[in-house]
């Protein structure tokens, strides 16, 4: 049996090169790992070892040749005892680098057919939003609350389910979030951590790896920049990498956003940079129903799911319905008010600046259409393209910096999906273009406001007031 | 050259208890009383919201930035996390400026945009008031780096907590000082606790000193409640460090009166221990036990002192309160250069 030898690709750009030298000739006997030629490529000069073991038969293309293709045949190895003189070679160029060949390109122009299109992005559904039954109970309870319940709830049903993260245990969360969860769970499932959280956010994906389901705690989302490699290059991408075998369900939560007068590392708004990222579901809840709900479908979820709350909403009371498992689907935007004038679309902490908006412009005669995203990825667009259809306006508005913002999203989105139903040009309120400043004057003036949401609904139906 | 096992021998030795003379005892003493006296000074303010966000106090552990500081010498740089008061008022910077970065004024150090957790200043090579735990630790081997390719012959004094020292970048930064052998002096300023967490609860092993082993970085563990062997420890490691033989770690044994930041209740640690640091072990009270003791000083005088020092505090805190707020056009300035 004769074994060919073929120029290698000695880069992942070579193309071709040249023979520089052979180092053995025909009838010398080479093992596996003897050098056998000199290659010159247009950045080195390479050596080239043999793979198999045999008698060189023949050698095809001789020292010295030029731009030889990769994939040619160089030389080919022969047993102990075969004869060279069987030997056949092709020795044109491989196929399978070749070019394919067109007389003039630039007449003919470009070939479709031969390049494979790029599939459709699969077309993205919202799930029908939860209902609450008639007659439920509801009952007042902080963000705070609703989210500890919607832990202790899917920890009590699933024994994979645990919490890890700086002093959520015996202190009870730095901002009380895991209040009771050790004295009800133990320390096996409520864990401190030290303060490393790039090595507790990769060990969160292990184990999720693993089959568990941890909740990994940031105290805030500005240290989990120290873990955003772990996030988005081991949990987001692995499902992918891995074709489909392996997943990461892993719920990463905590404070994001602007909080009060704690100066520009502790004080900024992340929900842009997840929602960047394809293999992760964000979330980034208003009131408390929607949180706990979204949580307990977060920690269900078998994807990385970053949770993004808002430390100033922790103490905030709102409604949630008294059902033994309330649950809201991640994707789905919430109409919080139907209206016809004008949409107003926001989320987590911009939603108070809309909603007081809302109150003064409803007041003042505009009727607004008010959307809580609650989930930035997958961002539901058919609920807010529908309400645009309506409206033909829309602001959005949110704490995050301007450029790359979600606002600077759902704009791009609405000139694709509807650009002939726009009435005017898609505003964006947002946090300032500024790191956060701790004087409380300078700091005022880096959040948006809702009297900023009003000017910029009035801009967009070209009141004069 | 010094020899490590010199170093740690002289610190182990306790009837070789390195003295200062009177200068130097009543240098530190009104230097530690001036952060104290600041620090109380602070917490009032919080408390009369004079003063936002977190406010992360250094009362207790004042012995560890004066010991160092009366080791180092000017043109040395520093850098700290956001317990960082103390390491500003002992190089020398104005407490009012101090102050009124803590109030958010226009004449704070940062013009009002830092906040208590950042606060800087090149002309005292003071690099930060940094907010991210850990990250300190990076900076300052990079101040070290600096020194070293300029072939200037300062040193990086890089102080980071307890709970700082579980942090990756930390062992990152290890490994390449001591590949490079850089100037660096790593003061662990270990409290016993971080924010809530005491350090047998997050550490594997405890004595911090050792983290630099495996690196080949030599470690002492210090009395940081006693200034002398504070400012010995440093002598020590700040020589090592300008001649040349790379990074040192000195682990100061402290303890924080005061909550993690003046919304922590602090019921993680008893009473108990507490009030013993405080009225065994203060670093204050020891050092004006020995100027009594010495007659070097008369109760009245220390008295004077006091009055001095709460003078400077008060018209800080007045400067402070009636700073005005700065511009709102400083909202878009200093972003980029
Ligand atoms: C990367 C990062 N994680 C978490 C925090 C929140 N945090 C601020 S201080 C602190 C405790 C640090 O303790 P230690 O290093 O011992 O310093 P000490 O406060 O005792 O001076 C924590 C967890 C932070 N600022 N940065
Ligand atoms: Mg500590």
């Amino acid at each position: 049996m004769s074994v060919e030898i073929l120029m290698p690709a000695l880069s992942p750009t070579m193309e071709e090169g040249n023979l520089a030298k052979w180092l053995v000739k025909e009838g010398d006997t080479v093992s596996a790992g003897d050098v056998i030629a000199e290659i010159e490529t247009d950045k080195a000069t390479m050596e080239v070892e043999a793979v198999d073991e045999g008698v060189v038969g023949k050698i095809v293309v001789e020292e010295g040749a030029q731009n030889v293709k990769v994939n040619t045949v160089i030389a080919v190895l022969i047993e102990e005892g075969e004869s060279a003189d069987d030997i056949k070679v092709d020795t044109s160029a491989p196929a399978a680098s070749e070019e394919p060949k067109q007389e003039n390109p630039e007449e003919s122009g470009p070939s479709e057919q031969e390049q494979p299109s790029v599939p459709a992005a699969p077309v993205f559904e919202a799930k029908a939003d939860s209902e609450i039954p008639e007659g439920t109970e509801m009952v007042s309870t902080t963000v705070r609350e609703a989210l500890r319940d919607a832990m202790a709830e899917e920890m009590r049903a699933d024994g994979d389910v645990f919490v890890m993260g700086e002093e959520v245990a015996e202190y009870q969360g730095a901002y009380k979030v895991t209040q009771g969860l050790l004295q009800e769970f133990g320390a096996k499932r409520v864990i401190d951590t030290p303060i490393t959280e790039h090595g507790f956010a990769g060990l969160g994906v292990g184990a999720a790896f693993a089959g568990l389901k941890p909740i990994v705690e940031f105290m805030t989302f500005n240290f989990a920049m120290q873990a955003i490699d772990q996030i988005i290059n081991s949990a987001a991408k692995t499902h992918y990498m891995s074709g489909g075998q392996v997943t990461s369900p892993i719920v990463f939560r905590g404070p994001n956003g602007p909080a009060a007068r704690v100066g520009a590392q502790h004080s900024q708004d992340f929900s842009a940079w997840y929602a960047h990222i394809p293999g992760l579901i964000v979330v980034s809840p208003y009131s408390a129903a929607d949180a706990k709900g979204l949580l307990k479908s977060a920690i269900r979820n078998p994807n990385p799911v970053v949770f993004l709350e808002n430390e100033l909403l922790y103490g905030q009371s709102f409604d949630v319905p008294k059902l033994a498992d309330w649950t809201v689907p991640l994707g789905k935007a919430k109409v919080v008010r139907e209206g016809a004038d004008v949409t107003i679309v926001s989320h987590s902490m911009g939603m108070r600046y809309a909603t007081e908006a809302t109150e003064k412009l409803v007041e003042s005669g505009i009727d607004v259409e008010l959307i809580d995203l609650r989930t930035l990825r997958p961002l539901d667009m058919p609920t807010v393209v529908e309400s645009v259809k309506k409206t033909g306006r829309c602001v959005t508005v949110e704490e995050g910096w301007p450029q790359g913002s979600i606002g600077s999203e759902i704009a791009a989105r609405l000139m694709d999906e509807a650009f002939d139903y726009l009435d005017a040009p898609v505003m964006r309120v947002t946090g300032k273009d500024v790191p956060m400043p701790y004087a409380a004057n300078l700091e005022k003036l880096a959040l948006p406001s809702a009297k900023e949401v009003i000017e910029a609904v009035n801009a967009v139906t070209y009141r004069q007031v | 050259m010094p020899k490590k096992t010199d170093a740690a021998a002289k610190a182990s030795t306790k009837g070789n208890m390195p003295a200062f003379t009177k200068e130097e005892e009543l240098y530190a003493y009104k230097e530690m009383l001036l952060i104290r006296r600041f620090e109380e000074k602070a917490g009032q303010m919080y408390g009369m919201g004079l003063i936002g966000g977190f406010c992360h106090l250094y009362i207790g552990q004042e012995a560890v930035v004066t010991g160092v500081h009366m080791a180092s010498k000017k043109g040395d740089a520093s850098i700290t996390g956001y317990r960082d008061h103390g390491h500003m008022l002992i190089v020398g910077l104005d407490p009012k400026a101090v102050m009124a970065e803590l109030t958010g004024r226009k004449g704070g150090l940062s013009k009002g945009k830092g906040g208590s957790m950042h606060m800087f200043s090149n002309e005292e090579r003071f690099y930060g008031g940094n907010g991210i735990v850990g990250a300190q630790v990076s900076l300052g081997t990079g101040l070290a780096f600096a020194a070293k390719y300029r072939e200037e012959d300062t040193v990086s004094l890089t102080y980071f907590g307890d709970g700082a020292a579980n942090q990756g970048q930390v062992y990152e930064s290890f490994n390449m000082a001591k590949l490079w052998n850089l100037p660096v002096v790593y003061i662990i300023e270990n409290n016993k606790y971080a924010m809530g967490t005491s350090l047998e609860r997050a550490a594997s092993t405890t004595d911090l000193s050792k983290r630099g082993e495996s690196f080949g970085i030599p470690g002492e563990q210090v009395d940081g409640m006693d200034v002398r062997m504070v400012r010995d420890a440093a002598e020590r490691a700040i020589q090592h460090a300008r001649e040349g033989n790379g990074p040192y770690i000195l682990e100061m044994l402290t303890y924080r009166y005061r909550g993690h930041s003046m919304s922590d209740p602090a019921k993680y640690r008893s009473k108990d221990e507490v009030q013993s640091m405080r009225s065994e072990r203060d670093p204050i009270e020891q050092v004006k036990a020995r100027l009594l003791e010495n007659e070097w000083a008369t109760e009245e005088e220390l008295k004077d002192m006091d009055k001095d020092v709460r003078a400077i505090v008060s018209e800080a805190a007045d400067f402070a309160t009636n700073d005005p707020e700065p511009d709102a056009d400083e909202l878009y300035t200093e972003i980029t250069v």
